[in-house]
């Protein structure tokens, strides 16, 4: 033990900084007891208590600074002087307190300083969800409601709520929207344009704002609804307000509706709204009918590539056009498989995605399962094992409970990868991999190794695996669309170039593989 | 403000971010302007409580309770405190008997007393000639011929363990707009003090000094100079750089420069009162009860608003952290006393501390103390270390408030008032607890004060007052 004391003459700092720089000097490496004090009496009482007051200490005065420090042996009695007397120099002034920064902890306390606020994005805990909102909307806040595991209650009261305010109740569970032209939560860099999109579905209008982009087109408006909207219970409410508002705005000229088949008393109240629109309106409600759409004026569309196109070539000269299918190149893949190689196999991130892919199959009169299958006997569980052609949305709030959306965390979704490739019934897995704000900065990246993994165990038992990827993406968003679609390439992973032609090309060929079981039985 | 669609896509996006922080920077990546909170669960997380603070929100109660609130509120800014004397508890406290020992904080009972309580009321009842020593003085204590009850529940505070006796010599406030009145101790001054839990023959002696000496020469000193107007020289102190609960140096020159003309007219001897000016010098705490005692007389002319969910006390008893609201009197929502962090002095290290212990957050409810941290940048080194985190703390404060106090003000702040009149309602919304200056004393009797730093009440007291509140109104 060294006791080391360094008097500052005529130094002086005030009583509370001392204390602190004397909290701070015990906390320095090799410091068994640092005391920082003037050599006033009292403090000089104090060091002759604990045995420390040297001759030297005592001739101290008032003014003069005292620093005693109590090392460990081996310890660099200069270097933690060195640092004890770099706590006395003082801290460099901050900008000035007009400057401090106020945190709001209330949207009320937000509003409050800005009155210009016009719109509450809100995403935290369930069980709080609903009281955010409610107060968004009482501050007169349009919102967009991220947050899930909010009750069917609580959504139709704030759908009153707003609808009685003329504001937008964007949710809950809306992951995806574009207010004037700023993507929100999980969207894409889109052009700006004339076409406006009402979407229950986030993965589905992602998807169809970048065809439309694709396209040439812009969007407008992109106004989420929640997933729960054209339910029977909720009587969308939202989907109805969001196509008078987009009928009402001069800088809209078309509307693009998306959903999931909705209840049938609801879908008759959306399509009196479409016949009202005044405007084009194209309808895509996954495996809807047609014939009901038509009736009520509206342009129905089979597909989310369908719906763009539609849109585009509404406000447009009506040139647009989607390139075929390679049907060549299909043949080759289906020649290279084994005999017992029959299944396909969906890994998908996003929802409407995974649904358009599943669909194309069922429409074939295939036999699919589906943690999101409609159809009861067909489903298969996260924690259940793949068979015949399974399609996972690894979005879907069995696999999320408790963890991050895929589109951030695409950690369980790599481990199935690899799994689903070391079952010799397997013929294909096809992928997403979005891009666009929100999203994992590198998804493709991120799967890289697992798709090689997944390759080589096939390969090492002599299959050929097909993997197939789509990347939903503009070439302004920020990971790079090229970049990630070259990478996906150069790992032998054949790439389409929509969620629609994704399920095209499934169609292809599982046909072909039934064909080819038909041939050997 | 926007109040349909077509306004919205008519004026530039401006988004609230609520939850997630990874939005906020995709918002403003598209040079959309962004606001994004510091969000925690309402009500600390208790459902319960987000439940009572939801009741309350129904129906006409906002209103009913605005204007209790404001009521509260005008009463507490409008309170005009005056020290008018001093002199002995037992012939001034209301309640005050020969065996009773005041304390800070909640009720509690001998056996569950801090360390630093345990030794304070050892000594008191030394002091007070109950017991010959520390020893039988424990014994005494215990024996239940003592009666021990809360300060506040005396119209008094008490700075630390709060202990006050039936001889010590009390401040006398009546607060000339409501007519109430309130007292409290005089300062020990600092460090090895029986407020703090020191109680040997020093600490003994100087109480007997203060009885006999101190205080009747401070009695015959504003008896000789008349009230003297604590509001303004609170407001005064607060202009100099004071926040008047960890630093009163203005505070203290100006209480000097008040009583100096009328201890120099004392019928005391010279050597006498220049003891008492030594004293008063030996250490800048002087005037720190004085600032208590002046928030608690104001604060008390707020109990019993109805419907009002304004705090009017906060205390602590070294174990327990209690608060108490205007609409709900007499009542304590308790929950446990917190740690104090801070800067300690020499030799002493966090694990020696006490809990959070003293009613002097009577200043902070009142709307100084932490609250007051930015007219003090002088001692900024409590809080973080910069004057814009003192600033922050202030600003903060307003959060969780009813209204600023024209009478006190913060220059620093471009002369806005102090935050006033905590409302139990905006603490469990926000999740903002208020923010506590204060001394440390050591967690063992005996040893004394060994540091300084901030604090906050336990969210359990506001949570089980939201739920009263929602019960009662």
């Amino acid at each position: 033990m060294t006791v080391t004391t360094v008097i500052k003459n005529n130094t002086y700092l005030d009583s509370v900084s001392l204390m602190s720089i004397s909290t701070k000097a015990n906390e320095i490496d090799g410091v068994d007891q640092a005391f920082v004090a003037m050599a006033t009496e009292m403090n000089k009482g104090v060091l002759d208590n604990l045995d420390l007051l040297t001759p030297e200490l005592t001739t101290a005065s008032n003014g003069d600074l005292m620093i005693v420090a109590v090392t460990g042996d081996g310890v660099d009695v200069d270097a933690t002087i060195a640092a004890i007397e770099d706590l006395l120099v003082r801290k460099a002034p901050t900008s000035s307190s007009a400057g401090a920064r106020i945190v709001h902890r209330t949207i009320s306390a937000a509003v409050a300083s800005d009155s210009a606020a016009n719109l509450a994005v809100i995403a935290v805990n369930g069980t709080y969800a609903a009281r955010e909102a409610r107060k968004a909307l009482e501050n007169d806040l349009h919102v967009m409601l991220f947050s899930d595991n909010v009750t069917v209650a609580d959504e139709i009261a704030l759908k009153a709520l707003a609808h009685d305010k003329g504001l937008l109740m964007m949710g809950p569970d809306c992951g995806t929207a574009m207010i004037n032209g700023t993507a929100l939560c999980f969207a894409n860099a889109v052009r700006r344009g004339s076409i406006g999109i009402v979407a229950a579905s986030g993965t589905g209008s992602q998807e169809v704002s970048v065809r439309i982009h694709a396209l040439g087109g812009g969007v407008s408006q992109l106004i989420g609804t929640g997933g729960r909207d054209l339910s029977a219970e909720i009587g969308g409410v939202m989907m109805i307000d969001g196509i008078r508002a987009l009928a009402a705005d001069e800088d809209t000229a078309a509307i693009v509706l998306i959903s999931k088949p909705p209840a049938p008393e609801v879908e008759k109240k959306v399509l009196v709204e479409v016949a009202a629109a005044g405007k084009p309106v194209v309808v895509y409600f996954i495996g809807g009918s047609e014939h009901a759409v038509t009736e009520a004026g509206g342009h129905f569309a089979a597909s989310s590539q369908d719906a763009a196109l539609q849109a585009v070539r509404l406000v447009s000269d009506g040139s647009a056009t989607v390139p075929p299918l390679d049907a060549e190149a299909i043949r080759t893949v289906v020649d290279r498989f084994a005999p017992d190689q029959r299944h396909v196999r969906g890994l998908f991130s996003g929802g409407t995605l995974c649904d358009e892919s599943m669909y194309s199959l069922l429409s074939e009169g295939e036999e699919v399962w589906s943690n999101i299958q409609k159809d009861p006997t067909h489903i298969v569980g996260a924690g259940d094992a793949s068979r015949g052609h399974t399609f996972l949305d690894f979005g879907d709030d069995e696999f999320t409970n408790g963890r991050p959306h895929p589109m951030i965390d695409p950690s369980l979704r790599l481990e199935r990868l690899v799994a689903e490739a070391a079952d010799p019934s397997v013929a294909l897995i096809v992928m997403d991999f979005v891009l666009g704000f929100g999203a994992h900065e590198d998804p493709v990246g991120v799967t890289l190794p697992a798709i090689a993994e997944a390759k080589q165990t096939a390969e090492s038992a002599g299959r050929h695996l097909e993997i197939v990827g789509y990347v939903l993406g503009t070439d302004r968003d920020g990971q790079w669309l090229a970049g990630q679609v070259a990478a996906l390439q150069g790992a032998g992973v054949t790439v389409t170039r929509s969620s629609t032609e994704t399920g095209a090309y499934l169609r292809a060929v599982t046909h072909h593989l039934s064909a080819l079981k038909g041939a050997h039985s | 403000m926007s109040t349909s669609t077509a306004d919205l896509f008519a004026q530039p996006l401006d988004v609230v971010n609520v939850g997630l922080a990874m939005f906020e920077d995709d918002i403003a990546a598209q040079s959309t302007q962004v606001t994004s909170l510091h969000w925690t669960p309402p009500g600390g997380g208790s459902p319960e409580a987000v439940a009572a603070l939801d009741s309350l929100e129904k129906g006409d109660l906002p209103e009913r309770i605005a204007a209790a609130n404001a009521e509260a509120v005008d009463r507490i800014t409008s309170a005009q405190p005056m020290l008018v004397g001093y002199g002995r508890a037992l012939d001034v406290v209301p309640g005050m008997t020969e065996t009773t020992i005041l304390h800070s904080g909640p009720p509690i009972d001998w056996d569950r007393m801090s360390g630093s309580m345990k030794g304070a009321v050892t000594g008191a009842i030394v002091f007070e000639g109950l017991a010959k020593d520390l020893e039988e003085a424990a014994k005494v204590a215990a024996s239940g011929t003592i009666t021990f009850s809360p300060c506040h529940e005396h119209q008094c505070v008490g700075s630390m363990a709060g202990v006050t006796s039936a001889s010590m010599y009390m401040h006398i406030v009546r607060n000339e707009t409501h007519g109430n009145y309130a007292y409290t101790n005089l300062s020990e001054q600092l460090a090895k003090i029986l407020r703090m839990g020191a109680n040997d023959q020093s600490v003994i002696d100087r109480l007997v000094w203060m009885r006999d000496v101190l205080g009747p020469m401070l009695k015959e000193a504003v008896d000789l100079t008349g009230p003297i107007d604590l509001r303004l020289m609170l407001s005064q102190a607060l202009h100099m750089g004071d926040e008047a609960h960890n630093r009163n140096v203005a505070g203290t020159v100006l209480l000097f420069q008040a009583l100096a003309p009328g201890l120099l007219q004392s019928s005391f001897s010279n050597e006498e009162k220049k003891d008492v000016f030594d004293f008063i010098a030996s250490s800048d705490y002087f005037s720190g009860p004085t600032w208590m005692v002046t928030a608690k007389v104001a604060l008390d002319a707020a109990n019993g608003v109805a419907d009002s969910t304004i705090v009017t006390a906060m205390a602590r008893n070294g174990v327990e952290f209690g608060i108490r609201v205007a609409g709900l009197p007499g009542e304590w929502f308790i929950g446990p006393a917190q740690k104090v962090v801070g800067p300690m002095f020499a030799g002493y290290k966090p694990e020696d501390s006490g809990l959070d212990i003293g009613d002097s957050a009577i200043t902070e409810t009142f709307g100084f103390g932490g609250f007051a941290m930015a007219a003090a940048p002088a001692i900024v080194a409590l809080v973080g270390g910069t004057v814009d985190d003192a600033v922050t703390y202030t600003r903060e404060m307003g959060q969780i408030t009813t209204t600023e106090n024209p009478n006190v003000t913060i220059p620093a702040l471009a002369f806005q008032g102090l935050p006033t009149g905590i409302d139990v309602r905006k603490v469990m919304d926000t999740g903002i607890l208020p923010i506590v200056n204060t001394a440390i004393a050591h967690k063992d009797a005996g040893v004394g004060m060994i540091g300084a730093g901030i604090t906050h009440p336990p969210m359990e007291a506001f949570q089980k007052a939201i739920s009263a509140l929602a019960a009662s109104i």
